[in-house]
C-alpha cells in the first residue's frame, strides 16, 4: 500500500521571540531558558493511502506544526516529509493541487462577500471552472446546513457558521489529501455529528483519498479514524487502531462484579488458572453507595470484586465458583478503557516525568 | 439525484485533477479582483468617498489656481492630476497593506498553499483596484471637463492610451512591489507610506508642472512612476514641452513596468521562503 504520507525524522524548531532572547542577553548569567523550542523533535510517521488518520495530543503538542509542514506552509528544521510520495521541501508545487485545510477557529474568507462568493474565490485559486465550482458549493452548503446562510454575508455569520463555511471551502477543490485541523471546533452536536458522518462518507467515496485529522474529542478520533497517533511535547508516543491503543492501557480483561455472599472464605478464585488479578471489597459497610438495583432487604452482606482474566472465558469458571459458593451474582460487567484513559494515561505520564526534567 | 451525478463525475476523474497554466492564472487573478471592487460598493459610503470627496479637492486646486490667474492648461494639470493621484492612494493605501492584512486574516495562507502563484493574486488585487480606482478618475475628469471646460486634444488619443496605461502597470508594479515589502517589514512599512505621501503630492509634479523644481528632486521623484507617466500624458494631452522627450519616457515606464514587477516577484519568492524558515507565514499577530 502507497503512503500517502511519510515523515522521516521531521524535526522543527522556533526560535524564542526577539523580545525574551533580548532579555535573557542583558542577564547573562541566566542561561535556563533555551534559544530554541523543539516544536517536533524527530517524528516518523507513516499514514497509508484511503486512510482516515487521527492526530491527538494535548496543546502545544506540536500537531498544527506538523500540519503546516505537510501543507507546505512551514520548512522543516531537519528531517523529511512526503506527501503524496513528493518531498514537501522541493516538490511543493505539485503538492499544493492535490491538498487543502480546514482549520478550526480560521477567520478566512472576506467579509464583504457572502458565503457562496467567498467559496468560489477560494475555488478559482484551484483553478476550477465556475460552473463545477457552483455546484459542489450548493451541494457542500446543503451538507452543512448553511443553505439558508449561502447569501448571507460572512462578517454577519456566527462562529460556528463561519466554521461550517471553512469546512466547505476544504472539500470543494476536491483534494486527494486532505487535513482538517480540529474541523468540529465551535460547532453544535447536530452539526458536528453530520459533519463526522460526512467526513466519513467522503474518504470511502472515491479511492486514493486521504485525511488526516486532529482534534480534541477522544470520542470524535475513536468513532472516525482508522488509525491514530498520540503525541506529545513534538515526539509521537504511539500509533495504531483505535483499539490497539486502548489495549496498550489495558492488556488483559477486566471485569467488575458485584456479589452478595454469605460465607467468604466458600469463594476460591484466586486458585482459578488464569486470574490475573483478584479484589474482593465489602460493599456494605458503606449503605450509601448501593445502587438502586440491589435489594434492600438484602440479609447477606454485598462485596465489590474486581477481576483481571488471562482471557475472557475464564469468566465462567469464576461464575460457578460464586454460585457453588452459594452466592449471588447481582451485576457484572466487562470494564471497557476508553481512549481517553489510553490518552491520559500516556500523555500524563509525559507530563510528569517533562516536569521532573526541567 | 445530482448528489448522485456528482459523485460518478468525481469517481471518473483522475488524482490530480490536471487544471491549466492558464485557468491557473486568470482565475485566480479575477476572483481577487472581484472583492475589491464588489466590496467597496457594498460599503454604503462608497458614493461618497468615491465620487463626491475627489471632485471636492480637485475643485478647490482648480478655483485657486483661477484666482491666481494661472495660465488655463494649469487647470487641465489639476483635472488629469487629480484623477491620477485617485491610483496612486489606492495603490499606496490598498495594494501595500493588503498582503499585510491578508495575513492577519488567514487568507495568506490558504493563497500561499494553493497551486496558484502569489503573482497572480497581486495581480488581482491590482487589478481590481485599477478597476475600482477608474472609476472614481472617471467621476474627476467628467466634473474638470463640465465644470471647468478642461479641453482634452490629445496629439492621439491611442498614444494617450498607451501612456494611461503604462503609468497604470507601472504604479500597480509599484504597488505589488510594496505588498510584497508591506509582508517582510510589517508594520515599519507604515512609516513608509506615509514618508511617500506627502513628498508625492510636491514632487510628482501633480498640481504643476515639473520644470518647476530643480532637475536633481525631479529626477528623483521620476523613480515613482507617476511623475513620468503623467508628463508623458501631460505631453499628449496638452501638447506642452515635457521633462524629458515623449518617446524616452514611454520606454522609461516600459522599464519601471518590468522592473517593478520583476522586483515584486523577487521579493515574494524570499519572503515566502524566508517565512517558511521562520514559521511567519501563518502568524495571526505580530
Ligand atoms: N510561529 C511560531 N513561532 C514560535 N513558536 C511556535 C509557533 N507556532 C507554534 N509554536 C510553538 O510550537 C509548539 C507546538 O505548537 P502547535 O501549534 O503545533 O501545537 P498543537 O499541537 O497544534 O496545539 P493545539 O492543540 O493547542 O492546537 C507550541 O509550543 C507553540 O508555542
Ligand atoms: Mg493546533
Amino acid at each position: 500500500m502507497q503512503n500517502a504520507i511519510k515523515t522521516e525524522n521531521l524535526t522543527r524548531t522556533y526560535q524564542r521571540s526577539k523580545k525574551s532572547s533580548k532579555k535573557s542577553s542583558k542577564k547573562k548569567w541566566d542561561n535556563s531558558q533555551p534559544q530554541e523550542l523543539v516544536a517536533l523533535g524527530g517524528v516518523d510517521l507513516n499514514i497509508h493511502s484511503g486512510e482516515l488518520f487521527g492526530l491527538l495530543g494535548p496543546n502545544g503538542a506540536g500537531k498544527t506544526t506538523l500540519i503546516k509542514i505537510l501543507t507546505t506552509l512551514l520548512a522543516p528544521t531537519s528531517g523529511k516529509a512526503f506527501v503524496d510520495g513528493l518531498d514537501v521541501v522541493t516538490q511543493a508545487r505539485e503538492i499544493r493541487p492535490r491538498i487543502n485545510i480546514v482549520s478550526g477557529g480560521e477567520s478566512c474568507g472576506y467579509g464583504v462577500l457572502n458565503v457562496e462568493e467567498n467559496l468560489w474565490l477560494f475555488s478559482q485559486i484551484y483553478g476550477i471552472p465556475t460552473s463545477i465550482a457552483q455546484e459542489r458549493i450548493q451541494q457542500m452548503l446543503e451538507i452543512v446546513g448553511l443553505q439558508d446562510k449561502a447569501r448571507t454575508r460572512v462578517s454577519q455569520l456566527s462562529t460556528g457558521q463561519r466554521q461550517k463555511m471553512n469546512f466547505c471551502r476544504g472539500f470543494i477543490t476536491d483534494p486527494k489529501i486532505l487535513f482538517l485541523d480540529e474541523p468540529t471546533l465551535g460547532l453544535d452536536v447536530n452539526a458536528a455529528r453530520s459533519i463526522r458522518q460526512f467526513v466519513r462518507d467522503w474518504l470511502r467515496e472515491k479511492p486514493g483519498r486521504t485525511l488526516l485529522l486532529t482534534t480534541h474529542y477522544m470520542m470524535e478520533a475513536e468513532e472516525l479514524c482508522d488509525r491514530l497517533a498520540i503525541i506529545d511535547h513534538g515526539k509521537l508516543l504511539t500509533c495504531g487502531t483505535p483499539n490497539e491503543l486502548k489495549q496498550t492501557l489495558q492488556q488483559f480483561p477486566q471485569f467488575q462484579l458485584v456479589i452478595e455472599l454469605g460465607n467468604v472464605d466458600q469463594l476460591n478464585i484466586s486458585t482459578i488458572p488464569g486470574v490475573k488479578e483478584y479484589r474482593l471489597t465489602p460493599l456494605q459497610e458503606n449503605p450509601d453507595s448501593r445502587s438502586a438495583s440491589m435489594p434492600v432487604n438484602s440479609v447477606q452482606p454485598i462485596f465489590s470484586c474486581h477481576l483481571t482474566l488471562a482471557e475472557e472465558a475464564v469468566i465462567g469458571q469464576i461464575v460457578q465458583a460464586i454460585v457453588s459458593a452459594q452466592g449471588k451474582i447481582l451485576q457484572l460487567q466487562k470494564h471497557q478503557p476508553t481512549l481517553e484513559d489510553a490518552f491520559v494515561q500516556l500523555v500524563g505520564h509525559r507530563l510528569e516525568s517533562g516536569e521532573q526534567g526541567s | 439525484m445530482s448528489n448522485q451525478q456528482m459523485n460518478s463525475k468525481l469517481e471518473n476523474q483522475d488524482y490530480p485533477v490536471k487544471i491549466s497554466w492558464f485557468a491557473l492564472t486568470w482565475r485566480p487573478i479575477l476572483a481577487r479582483a472581484y472583492p475589491r471592487m464588489i466590496g467597496v460598493r457594498r460599503q454604503p459610503s462608497w458614493v461618497f468617498h468615491e465620487a463626491i470627496l475627489p471632485i471636492l479637492s480637485v475643485a478647490a486646486f482648480a478655483y485657486v489656481y483661477r484666482a491666481m490667474n494661472a495660465p488655463e492648461s494649469y487647470i487641465g494639470f489639476v483635472i488629469l492630476g487629480g484623477a491620477m493621484t485617485a491610483f496612486w492612494l489606492n495603490v499606496l493605501w490598498s495594494m501595500s497593506a493588503q498582503l499585510y492584512w491578508e495575513r492577519s486574516s488567514g487568507n495568506l495562507e490558504l493563497f500561499i498553499m494553493s497551486p496558484s502563484s502569489m503573482m497572480t493574486i497581486l495581480a488581482g488585487m491590482a487589478l481590481g483596484g485599477m478597476i475600482l480606482t477608474s472609476i472614481r478618475a472617471l467621476v474627476i475628469v467628467t466634473a474638470g471637463i463640465l465644470l471647468f471646460g478642461v479641453v482634452l486634444q490629445p496629439i492621439s488619443w491611442w498614444l494617450f492610451l498607451l501612456a494611461f496605461l503604462l503609468t497604470l502597470l507601472a504604479l500597480y508594479g509599484m504597488g505589488m512591489m510594496f505588498a510584497s515589502i508591506f509582508l517582510m517589514w510589517g508594520r515599519e512599512a507604515w512609516h513608509l507610506v506615509n514618508l511617500l505621501q506627502e513628498p508625492v503630492y510636491l514632487l510628482s509634479g501633480m498640481n504643476f508642472p515639473l520644470q518647476v523644481f530643480p532637475t536633481l528632486v525631479a529626477t528623483l521623484a521620476a523613480i515613482i512612476p507617476l511623475t513620468i507617466g503623467m508628463d508623458s500624458m501631460r505631453q499628449i494631452l496638452f501638447a506642452t514641452p515635457g521633462f524629458w522627450p515623449l518617446g524616452f519616457e514611454l520606454i522609461f515606464l516600459t522599464i519601471l513596468v518590468i522592473l517593478f514587477i520583476y522586483l515584486a516577484y523577487r521579493f515574494l519568492r524570499y519572503l515566502e521562503d524566508k517565512s517558511r524558515q521562520e514559521g511567519k507565514l501563518t502568524i495571526k499577530w505580530q
